[in-house]
């Protein structure tokens, strides 16, 4: 298999000022490769879900270098780094994040309807087969609402994969799940891994989902000390 | 852009809160809706209270009066044209009132092509005699078809006609005011004293009422012929041309060249009337503070209903910043929000306004100063809607402007992170 650096950081820091000036991340250099599921585990407050953030291009106040697919992520506009996560990166956060006001279909065509690569038929379709994947296909109509707390989790995977991204990061996506339910997001991970050799960066604090990864990289008090 | 998407995505946030939204939008239609009703009303009074005055106005009279002469003798000498002259007690100088020449005048403003119409006047101070008791009083001998076509002297003629006062001889058409005084009914007979001391007896055959009660007390119309009778004088006597022009603005100016061209007195209608002109303007003026005032309220519901929306937002608006929507993608949806509010709101507004005018204009309105105002006047300029329409847009927009800029500017991180 081809090993390609889809992310790179180097030398990432990045301080709190409020109260007081807190260094969180200091000197965070690593690489994640296309394929690659890897989760980053630590205690709270150890900066993992900082670098997440800074990874995902939300977080935009840091010093260091981040390249993703070896695009440098400095100096981009606001609208620029819009573009590159709804491109290249899926989320899955601990909440669904699912917009009330559109059903089950429309929150996952969402993010394809604004890359504006497809026509909305075939986003239509892209969506129809990642809620297959997923085998929620039967509450495509459904409003958010009407779901359970485990399907929402899995719609907003299946929204995340939307765009076929480069990478999909999660942070602590089954947090908020009870153990089945978690189960059924890890297995559908690890799918996602194995047959469709898609990359996952997943921030966790749960040692038996980040033991069955590929990679585990380990934080403690904003360094890493494990790759 | 994909601009449908984010139009759906707006529609969407808005059906989510459809109550608060029709609510504001309730807002404007309610400020358009009162914003058309009061400049219409305030312009057709205005319109109305204007015409009281300007119809009965002539754009332009050209009179006599007796004044001292500007050139006095001495000036005219050439032993004295280099110096100063200084002549006390100057009197005026004796002079007919009467303008000379007239009917020569009367043809050449007649082919004049800025001329609408010409009407010749003669007006002499009488005095009614009532038993022992005598009131002062006016005449004025008309042209009346002059007249009609000018003044719309006919709408002021409450009860007679103005062909009866043209076709029998020796008629008047009395002041309301006057005849009410004098108990006189249509058909009776007055008597009249000239300022010569000539008594003469008028039939009655109308009443005249111009809504300026103190006129009405005093004036009363005749035919230019009767008058001249009674002051004994040629059928070219008159001491007044009235005139209207096609286009009122050129008055000054064409009263002036008429000045200087029939070497009589000539006052254009701006100058006489200033004052209506400031009333009107000042009037306009508080009915659009009051206008504009109700849509900056509604501007600030609009505020309200945005701001709310947001903060319920938030979980939204930080997801579709984190799956590429870019901040200037949720500026739009949320000013598109705000439009949308203000196109509805407003359209509504200019068709309620619309409607609540036309009731205006159906409820009857009698007074006694205004015998031709039936209902209450309004005016249906399509500039105020033209302007209702604009500001309702641009006040919505403002409106919309910060909320959606604090939208746009959500760090999705925070929320996200928060939770």
């Amino acid at each position: 298999m081809e090993v390609r650096e889809i992310i790179k950081a180097e030398k990432i820091c990045k301080s709190f000022y409020e109260p007081t000036e807190v260094a969180i991340l200091k000197d965070v250099s690593f690489s994640i490769q296309a394929g690659e599921f890897a989760s980053i585990i630590g205690k709270s407050g150890c900066g993992k879900s900082t670098l997440l953030y800074i990874l995902s291009t939300m977080d935009t106040s840091y010093s260091g270098e981040l390249w993703i697919d070896n695009i440098s992520m400095k100096n981009k506009k606001d609208a620029e780094l819009a573009r590159v996560r709804n491109e290249k990166i899926g989320f899955v956060f601990q909440f669904h994040y699912l917009l009330n006001e559109f059903n089950t279909l429309n929150n996952v065509m969402l993010p394809g309807l604004k890359l504006d690569r497809k026509s909305r038929e075939e986003v239509e379709h892209d969506a129809y087969e990642k809620l297959k994947i997923l085998g929620i296909e039967n509450e495509a109509l459904k409003m958010p609402n009407q779901l359970s707390g485990g399907q929402k989790q899995r719609v907003a995977i299946a929204r995340a994969l939307i765009n076929n991204p480069l990478i999909i990061m999660g942070d602590e996506p089954t947090g908020n799940l009870d153990k089945k339910n978690s189960d059924i997001v890890f297995s559908i991970f690890k799918e996602l891994a194995e047959v469709y050799n898609q990359s996952l960066l997943i921030v966790t604090h749960d040692n038996d989902f980040a033991r069955s990864s590929h990679r585990i990289i380990e934080m403690e008090d904003g360094r890493i000390i494990k790759a | 852009m994909n601009l449908r998407l984010i139009t759906n995505v707006s529609i969407s946030l808005l059906m989510a809160r459809l109550k608060q939204t029709m609510v504001a939008a309730f807002g404007v239609t309610f400020s358009i809706t009162m914003f058309i009703t009061l400049l219409s009303f305030m312009a057709g009074l205005n319109d109305m209270l204007d015409n009281l005055i300007l119809n009965r106005t002539p754009h332009i009279r050209l009179y006599n009066e007796i004044l001292p002469s500007k050139i006095q003798p001495v000036n005219r000498s050439s032993e004295h044209s280099n110096s100063y002259n200084f002549v006390q007690h100057i009197k005026p100088k004796e002079d007919v009132l009467s303008i000379k020449n007239s009917s020569a005048i009367i043809n050449y403003l007649e082919k004049d092509e800025n001329v609408y119409g010409v009407a010749p006047k003669l007006g002499v101070p009488i005095f009614y005699n009532v038993g022992n008791i005598n009131l002062t009083g006016a005449i004025n001998g008309i042209d009346v078809d002059a007249e009609n076509k000018l003044f719309a002297f006919k709408d002021y003629v409450s009860s007679g006609s103005t062909s009866t006062l043209k076709n029998t001889p020796n008629s008047i058409i009395l002041g309301l005011g006057a005849a009410k005084k004098m108990l006189v009914q249509i058909g009776d007979n007055i008597q009249i004293t000239t300022s010569t001391g000539e008594r003469f007896p008028l039939k009655v055959v109308g009443f005249f009422q111009s809504g300026i009660e103190e006129i009405d007390k005093v004036q009363s119309y005749t035919t230019l012929a009767t008058t001249q009778k009674l002051l004994g004088k040629p059928n070219s006597y008159i001491t007044d041309i009235q005139l209207k022009l096609h286009e009122i603005n050129k008055a000054p100016a064409i009263a002036k060249n008429y000045k200087n061209l029939f070497g009589t007195e000539a006052i254009d209608i701006q100058t006489a009337n200033s004052q209506f002109e400031t009333g009107s303007s000042v009037r306009t003026l508080i009915s659009y503070a009051v206008g504009i005032t109700l849509l900056i309220v509604a501007g600030f519901g609009i505020y309200n209903i945005l701001n709310m929306m947001i903060y319920e937002k938030m979980d939204s608006i930080a997801i579709l910043k984190a799956t590429g929507f870019s901040g200037k993608d949720v500026n739009t949806v949320f000013i598109l929000i705000a439009l949308t509010i203000g196109i509805v709101g407003g359209l509504l507004g200019l068709l309620f306004g619309f409607g609540l005018s036309t009731i205006i204009s159906h409820i009857p309105f009698n007074t006694a100063a205004l015998p031709k105002v039936k209902t209450y006047p309004i005016s249906y300029n399509p500039k105020f809607y033209l302007i209702g329409a604009v500001f309702s847009l641009i006040t919505t927009y403002l409106a919309g402007y910060f909320p959606s800029r604090k939208a746009s500017k959500i760090d999705p991180v925070d929320i996200i992170r928060g939770k």
